[in-house]
């Protein structure tokens, strides 16, 4: 009997791992191709970009998995990055001795009060947050346009501090990278092994359900839409550190790379299902991808297609495991 | 017969219904309905379809509120907010369908609000498999409890649903028909548990349509009527035949009057109609100025047999023939065309489109004949809708108004009007009644009765009694696939249709 029990568990953690090794999978065999053709892809300094450019983009696909796992959406995310830059790139020109702490409190706080409007008009607006999150896309968006009027904060009007905390390390990792470390470790933490992340689970595999078995449904969507919106607000501020130059245009079209990187990341778009450290894996997949076209000397344009044809392979294999499972499951039950 | 426990005097009642009343809109679900929940008691909540039962589950279960009346555990009056209330005052739910998060683990659904922590609030993982093994251990059932529960038979996961509330110490157990799509096996090892459960005291509620099931576990049994409280008593003091007949006694009122009507020809006639594992060798025929009754218990099948009929569904065996003519099975076109109607059910869903006008849904089947030219002009689609809307009194504002906009029984003589526009030759209508107002009920009734009149043969799903009763010359009974019973008018009694429905033999 104890065999009979033990032989499918193995099959489902093996199944259940099957995403994220997938995406190792995919990064060595990228990065070994890569490097036989180019050595220099591994060097030092190559290594350092790609991993400052997949930090931003971790840290809002750490936020955007929570929602996404809850059977939502938040397409606001590019948004709230360019009002977080601008409102901390205006006020650290305005304030130079103010701390870096300071201007990462008020990233997280701008983007935090977003995420909490999107969460209050999804759930106590009943309407769908693909179209709550949409609006609020064009509405933050519009509210930086017109603050900014045109203008932007260049690099030197910047206090220096600021800017070279993108390039500072501690022990030879960037500041930013740690940071993007510290956030998917932690969400995923929260997500794996506290209450609130396994009942965030639960409201995206089953919401009925879920309102049935008494989860605090309110209270746990509005933090996954504040989580969503002050990660976008840190990364907002990580952004202004890095480059310098902020204008209303920034970080356009980039909830379209978030939400690529958690789906490629294994995170299931109908929710339930997925880790935030696969959607981490998916960022820095996507990054890679980037760099590794420039080195092999690719038409950028390639880019795009490849993300394209990466979100369909992965929905496939979601598809692929998940009837897998349902067959071994049958299996297993008809022997008993 | 029954076992023991129980039919000692009990203690104060663990949690107890008091004069509770929920309405939804103009319909009230339940009206001042009383009873106690005893440890140590398994107790059954009886009715007919509709009686209001799942209302009560719903409002112990603090999905809703009741609108007078209040619960009391342990003899103080509680007010839950919502199912997380119901949860922590100790009640356990158990669903028809069970309501497990197919995506998380076993061991993680039962341990779901209140799963062991470690020191640093986390979850501890262990603890919670080990509980989960603990608890399958005691049911005696062999679940894997790291497997995720998509995929469990039904059997599996109301075992699931079980130790879910074993695990959050539930004390009072309630389970709304469990048994629905259980086998006998299942049914044996579910009441051993349940015995089981009872016996260490805690309190049950049973609700079930098989009375064999409830004579073999329950102790005491509450029986509603529309939506009211009937009686509590011992299971001991009662017979079966005394429990159906207080299900549905009741007055028979002159809300249904079926005019006496020349019958004629014969229009439809099904023979040894079978689907797999749905129906099987279903055999009757309609005649002109008829209305037939289909009857049963809801699942034994009625709605499947006229969808096949008309074409909606297919069937595996048997065949239809329409006016002496076979009729092409599986083609609604067909059907149509040969002079069928069908009333569906769910008429939101499936009989009307609820932001088109009155008119245009009135006329949207007859849209091509009344098109010039293929254009659809509004002066004919009015001129066709006053006339119907005229003839069946709909009460509405103006034709062009959106039909979601009106009443209950409005939007059913809608779906009439814009059926018997066809000029059918036969009239299936399934539960016409249902969520509609006494008065306009009554309409409806006179109003079917009034197109049999004109020799239209009227094929009527329902599970209202009252309504079979005074409605048809002819009841076909269905049971679980099958015909149970075939009675005529004078034959039929509100018990000799509800003993067929509930395959109890008649003893009087």
């Amino acid at each position: 009997m104890t065999a009979a029990v033990a032989a499918p568990r193995r099959i489902f953690s093996g199944l259940v791992k099957v995403r994220e090794l997938g995406i190792i999978l995919a990064l060595v065999v990228l990065v070994g191709y890569t490097a036989a053709s180019n050595p220099r892809f591994l060097s030092g300094q190559s290594i350092r970009d790609i991993l400052l450019n997949t930090a931003i983009l971790a840290v809002m696909a750490a936020g955007q998995a929570v929602v996404v796992i809850t059977r939502n959406i938040d397409l606001s995310v590019g948004s709230v990055l360019s009002l977080s830059a601008f409102t901390v790139a205006t006020l650290m020109s305005d304030n130079p001795g103010l701390p870096m702490v300071a201007a990462i409190a008020v990233g997280l706080v701008v983007g935090g009060a977003a995420g909490l409007l999107n969460g209050v008009l999804v759930r106590y607006g009943r309407v769908p947050a693909l179209v709550v999150t949409l609006g609020t896309l064009y509405m933050f968006r519009g509210i930086t346009y017109s603050w900014a009027g045109g203008q932007q904060v260049n690099a030197d009007e910047l206090p220096r501090h600021f800017l070279t905390f993108a390039n500072d390390s501690i022990l030879g990792v960037p500041w930013l990278v740690l940071i993007a470390l510290v956030v998917v470790g932690g969400v995923s933490l929260l997500m794996r092994n506290y209450r609130m992340g396994r009942e965030l689970y639960a409201m995206g595999s089953s919401p009925q359900a879920a309102e049935l078995a008494g989860i605090k449904v309110a209270r746990n969507l509005l933090g996954a839409f504040i989580l969503s919106g002050a990660l976008a607000g840190l990364a907002g501020v990580l952004f202004a550190a890095r480059f310098g130059t902020v204008d209303a245009a920034a970080g356009t079209g980039l909830e379209l790379n978030v939400v690529a990187a958690v789906v490629v990341g294994g995170v299931a778009v109908f929710g339930g299902s997925g880790t935030v450290w696969g959607a981490g894996l998916g960022a820095l997949l996507l990054t890679v991808i980037g760099s590794a076209l420039t080195v092999l000397d690719i038409n950028q344009f390639w880019q795009q297609a490849i993300v394209g044809a990466l979100i369909i392979l992965a929905i496939c294999a979601d598809r692929l495991v998940a009837v897998r499972i349902a067959r071994s499951l049958r299996k297993k039950d008809s022997h008993v | 017969m029954t076992a023991t426990p129980g039919e000692s005097r009990p203690g104060p009642a663990l949690l107890e219904v008091r004069e509770v009343t929920k309405s939804f809109g103009a319909v009230a679900a339940v009206q001042g309905v009383s009873f106690p929940l005893y440890a140590g008691e398994a107790h059954a909540l009886v009715g007919e379809n509709g009686a209001g039962k799942s209302t009560i589950v719903k409002m112990l279960a603090g999905v809703h509120r009741p609108d007078t009346g209040a619960l009391a555990v342990h003899g103080t009056e509680v007010e839950f907010t919502g199912p997380g209330d119901a949860k922590a005052a100790g009640i356990a739910v158990i669903y028809q369908e069970p309501t497990l998060f197919p995506d998380l683990s076993v061991a993680e659904n039962i341990a779901m609000g209140n799963q062991p922590l470690t020191r640093l609030r986390q979850i501890d993982r262990r603890a919670m498999h080990d509980n989960a093994a603990r608890l399958f251990t005691r049911l005696g059932v062999h679940i894997d409890p790291d497997r995720p529960a998509r995929g469990l038979s039904i059997a599996d996961q109301q075992l699931v649903e079980i130790a879910k509330a074993l695990s959050s110490e539930a004390r009072v157990l309630i389970m709304d028909e469990p048994t629905a799509a259980l086998s006998g096996v299942e049914v044996d090892r579910l009441f051993a548990v349940t015995r089981a459960l009872r016996d260490e005291g805690a309190a049950i509620m049973f609700i079930s349509h098989r009375f064999e099931e409830i004579t073999a576990l329950c102790q005491r049994v509450t029986i509603m009527r529309d939506g009211r409280h009937v009686c509590t008593e011992l299971v001991a003091d009662l017979s079966v035949d005394d429990m159906i007949r207080r299900m549905v006694g009741r007055d028979l009122s002159t809300l249904f009057p079926k005019q006496d009507t020349e019958i004629g020809e014969t229009v439809l006639e099904v023979e040894g109609l079978g689907r797999e594992g749905v129906f099987r060798d279903i055999s009757f025929s309609v005649r002109a100025g008829e209305i037939v009754a289909l009857a049963g218990l809801v699942g034994a099948g009625r709605s499947e047999v006229m969808q096949a009929v008309f074409g909606v569904d297919r069937y595996d065996t048997g065949s239809v023939r329409f006016l002496g003519k076979p009729l092409k099975p599986g083609s609604p076109r067909a059907a149509m065309a040969a002079g069928m109607a069908l009333v569906p059910e769910d008429r939101r869903q499936q009989g009307l489109i609820m932001e088109l006008s009155v008119e245009r849904n009135v006329t949207l089947p007859r849209s091509r004949a009344l098109a010039r030219l293929g254009l659809l002009f509004g002066a004919a689609e009015r001129r066709e809708a006053t006339s119907w809307t005229g003839q069946l009194q709909t009460k509405l504002g103006r034709l062009s108004d959106p039909v979601g906009t009106l009443s209950g029984g409005n939007q059913q003589k809608v779906v009439l009007a814009k059926w018997l526009a066809t000029d059918p030759k036969l009239l299936i209508v399934d539960e016409p009644t249902r969520g509609i107002d006494v008065g306009t009920k009554a309409e409806v009734h006179r109003l079917m009765s009034a197109l049999a009149a004109r020799g239209l043969a009227v094929v009527m799903v329902s599970s209202e009694l009252p309504e079979v009763l005074g409605m048809a010359d002819r009841i076909i009974v269905l049971r679980e696939g099958h015909v149970a019973a075939r009675l005529t008018r004078a034959e039929a009694t509100e018990e000799s249709v509800m003993y067929a429905a509930m395959g109890q033999q008649v003893t009087t």
